[in-house]
């Protein structure tokens, strides 16, 4: 029995016995609906051995939406909890381990995975390759996130979910204030999957240099394709400290190290150091990607060509780089001197004028332009507005000694909310609405998806916009309660109605895709949007290799010129098409990590070593693996394509 | 018979010799630590770029502008991180 004991929660409450329940059930009722409809081959032939990047998006997609729901779950928990002063709902130490989780997994799991996803299925598409540039690698990446992401989730119902906060500061995540195996959780979930993230930020740069279509030159791409590019070379040189980061911390946590200790020479604050020089280059990494599906969209639904191409790309180049100059100002209170935060503080302020002048282009897209107030449209146009708020928040934030008063209040988390949401999370629900169409064949119903932008937009006004006022009056973050007579009651409980909202905004979204899938129109043609970019030249829904023949182009708008200007996208004849083939080695490998990452969590070191080997196993059988790919003959080709009524 | 003599790696590689030897004078010599540290930084840094363009053709292939480009984007990222942290949590901490 002792060796169970180390698994059990050292905080349980009726409500994560509950969980327990729900999770056995539903895992139950999984394996035994596929089971029951045969549907195991299917599974492990047409998804977890993919090498598809189309497929392997989605799989991304749907893994960040239940995150989404998850992460969701918790926001709500924790606006309840504050909605009034005192109230009893969640005790300190879960509502510690409720917002630590939240973070963790909006950040990691939800946003990461959703724009990694987006951008797998798009950028392919968008450049006119046939896949990535190392399809086996993205099944790797994706399937090492997925282990990872369970991994992390797990922690609810076996020994305890991390508390330290998203940020996990030392040396409250050092072992003398986080006794449980929590921030164990922590570094081995993100160190799985941000190796995952490093290698697509690797897959990406390469296909998006090496495999562009014939005259597709840097200059002429499609804008998200180019925030792609820019967002993986950021993940190329921030990830790497993160790693290092999060293996300091096992070092300390689990060999007996002093990297983050405050005794024997350790440095406690060199932890919030590393975390945000990878932290801040994050928070772009985020938003490029943002960035460049609202370009796409705005474009699209204004029926303009983008307004300041070169401005667009030269703007995000520069919040790239100025991205790794700015990460000291998370932690302006730490006791600098008066230099050191000046300097930060002022190169914090300069990422505003390239942000600006995206804002400004947006605009200038619009103006004049002959626009449709579509669901992808009306989360661009709210979009602008909102982040501006946000931006200007953003640089009060950054004057350094005004800083000292906002830091670590409601202010700082009404803040970078209203950055994320607006900006983020409105991008990825309104580029999923907007390939929608290219994923499943059909369109999202546009009624109800209305209705959810509405209930989304209000519910965010009236959850993050109080917190402003709190945050100013000096209601402090993380707090689990707060006295009747500090004031905060009311706008508390108005944040929880804005929380309700966006809830209700979601289960809207879900309705809307059970609607759509029942009753939407089949058959909706190639372009159901009248876009501009090359994803839209293929058939719907995309075959396999993406396009029967490597389509020419002379702009960043290749499509919308064949349509208009009667440039021909296809030229020549079919000719046999090289595909990669299926494995099943990421999912066995992810596997072993996830056994190799649990087993370390909990010191089980025949785990660790049993799974270690068969990770390497796994690489040395590839390396000896003879996988050429395999062919597409021509008169298959020929057979598909009259199928979806030929290439034009 | 010129143009089969590669008197370029041949060159690189007397000079990487020599910055070699210049490092390990640190060692043999007897001198101050800060001008120890100064001349093997700059020795190292000099070996690295005598490495990777000499022998590892850094500058000989289409991807020129893209290999430079990367690599002084690289070079720039990790100074920035090693001296903003020292300046974060050393120099600047009071």
């Amino acid at each position: 029995m002792e060796f169970f004991e180390r698994f059990a929660v050292p905080h349980p409450s009726p409500l994560i016995y509950a969980s327990m329940v729900a999770i056995g059930l539903v895992i139950i009722a999984i394996v035994l609906g596929i089971t029951y409809f045969k549907k195991w081959g299917y599974l492990w032939n047409e998804w977890l051995t993919t090498t598809d990047h189309k497929r392997i998006g989605i799989m991304y997609i749907i893994s960040a939406l239940l995150m989404l729901f998850r992460g969701g779950a918790d926001a709500v928990m924790m606006r309840f909890q504050t909605s009034v002063p005192e109230n009893a709902f969640l005790d300190a130490q879960h509502y510690n381990e409720v917002f630590t989780t939240h973070g963790v997994v909006m950040i990691f799991f939800m946003a990461m995975a959703f724009v990694i996803g987006l951008m797998n299925f798009v950028v392919p598409l968008q450049i006119g390759a046939r896949d990535v540039a190392f399809p086996r690698l993205n099944a790797i990446s994706f399937w090492l996130y997925f282990a990872g992401a369970m991994l992390f989730n797990v922690s609810f119902v076996i020994g305890g979910s991390p508390d330290a906060g998203w940020t996990n500061y030392y040396p409250l995540a050092g072992n003398d204030f986080s006794t449980s195996v929590g921030v164990n959780y922590y570094n081995w979930a993100l160190q799985i999957s941000g190796i995952g993230t490093l290698m697509t930020g690797i897959n990406f740069i390469a296909t998006i240099i090496k495999m562009r279509a014939p005259g597709m030159t840097l200059m002429k791409m499609p804008m998200f394709t180019w925030s792609s590019l820019v967002t993986n070379v950021i993940i190329v040189f921030a990830f790497p400290v993160l790693t290092i980061a999060l293996l300091m911390g096992t070092f300390d946590r689990q060999l007996g190290t002093f990297f983050f200790a405050s005794e024997n020479g350790g440095m406690d604050m060199m932890w919030a150091n590393l975390f945000w020089v990878w932290g801040h280059p994050e928070v772009y990494i985020l938003i490029l990607p943002a960035f460049g599906i609202y370009s796409e969209i705005i474009s699209t639904f204004s029926e303009r060509n983008l307004y300041g191409y070169k401005s667009m790309v030269g703007s995000m180049v520069i919040i790239s780089l100025l991205s790794f100059f700015v990460w000291v100002h998370h932690f302006f209170t730490m006791g600098h001197d008066a230099l050191t935060n000046s300097i930060f503080s002022i190169t914090t302020m300069a990422i505003a004028v390239p942000t600006g002048i995206k804002i400004f282009n947006w605009l200038l897209t619009m103006w004049k332009g002959k626009i449709r107030f579509t669901v992808p449209m009306l989360y661009s146009v709210a979009f602008i507005p909102l982040f501006t708020i946000g931006g200007v928040t953003g640089v009060m934030l950054a004057i350094a000694s005004a800083d000292y008063q906002y830091h670590n209040t409601m202010f700082l988390v009404a803040h970078f909310h209203n950055v994320i949401i607006p900006g983020v999370v409105f991008a990825m629900l309104a580029g999923l609405t907007y390939w929608w169409p290219k994923m499943f064949g059909f369109m999202l119903n546009e009624k109800i998806g209305k209705w959810a932008f509405w209930f989304l937009t209000v519910g965010f006004c009236f959850s993050f916009f109080p917190m402003y006022i709190t945050g100013l009056d000096g209601q402090a973050r993380r707090m689990y309660t707060y006295s009747e007579a500090s004031g905060f009651g009311p706008l508390n409980m108005l944040s929880f109605f804005g929380a309700g909202l966006m809830a209700i905004g979601f289960i809207v979204i879900v309705y809307n895709v059970y609607y759509s899938f029942r009753y939407a129109k089949r058959g909706i043609g190639d372009d159901p949007w009248n876009a501009r970019s090359l994803e839209w030249a293929t058939h719907n829904p995309v075959p396999e290799y993406n396009f029967a023949i490597v389509p020419q182009v002379n702009s960043s708008e290749a499509f919308w010129d064949s349509k208009k200007k009667g440039h021909k996208l296809f030229r020549g004849d079919y000719k046999e098409i090289h595909m990669p083939n299926n494995s099943g080695l990421p999912v066995i490998m992810a596997g072993l990590f996830f056994v190799f990452g649990f087993s370390f969590v909990f010191y089980i070191w025949a785990g660790v070593i049993i799974s270690g080997i068969g990770i390497l196993a796994c690489m040395a059988y590839r390396s000896f693996e003879k996988d050429h790919g395999r062919h597409i003959k021509v008169k298959e080709i020929e057979e598909t394509e009259d199928k979806f009524g030929g290439a034009k | 018979m010129k143009e089969l003599f590669p008197i370029k790696q041949v060159n690189g590689f007397i000079f990487s010799m020599l910055l070699t030897v210049v490092a390990l004078s640190v060692y043999f010599l007897d001198m101050s630590f800060e001008l120890g540290m100064t001349i093997l930084l700059i020795t190292a840094f000099v070996q690295a770029a005598v490495q990777l363009v000499i022998f590892m053709h850094a500058g000989e292939s289409e991807d020129k502008k893209a290999i430079y480009t990367t690599t002084i984007y690289g070079l720039i990222i990790a100074l920035v991180t090693v001296f903003g942290s020292l300046l974060a949590m050393v120099w600047g901490y009071m």
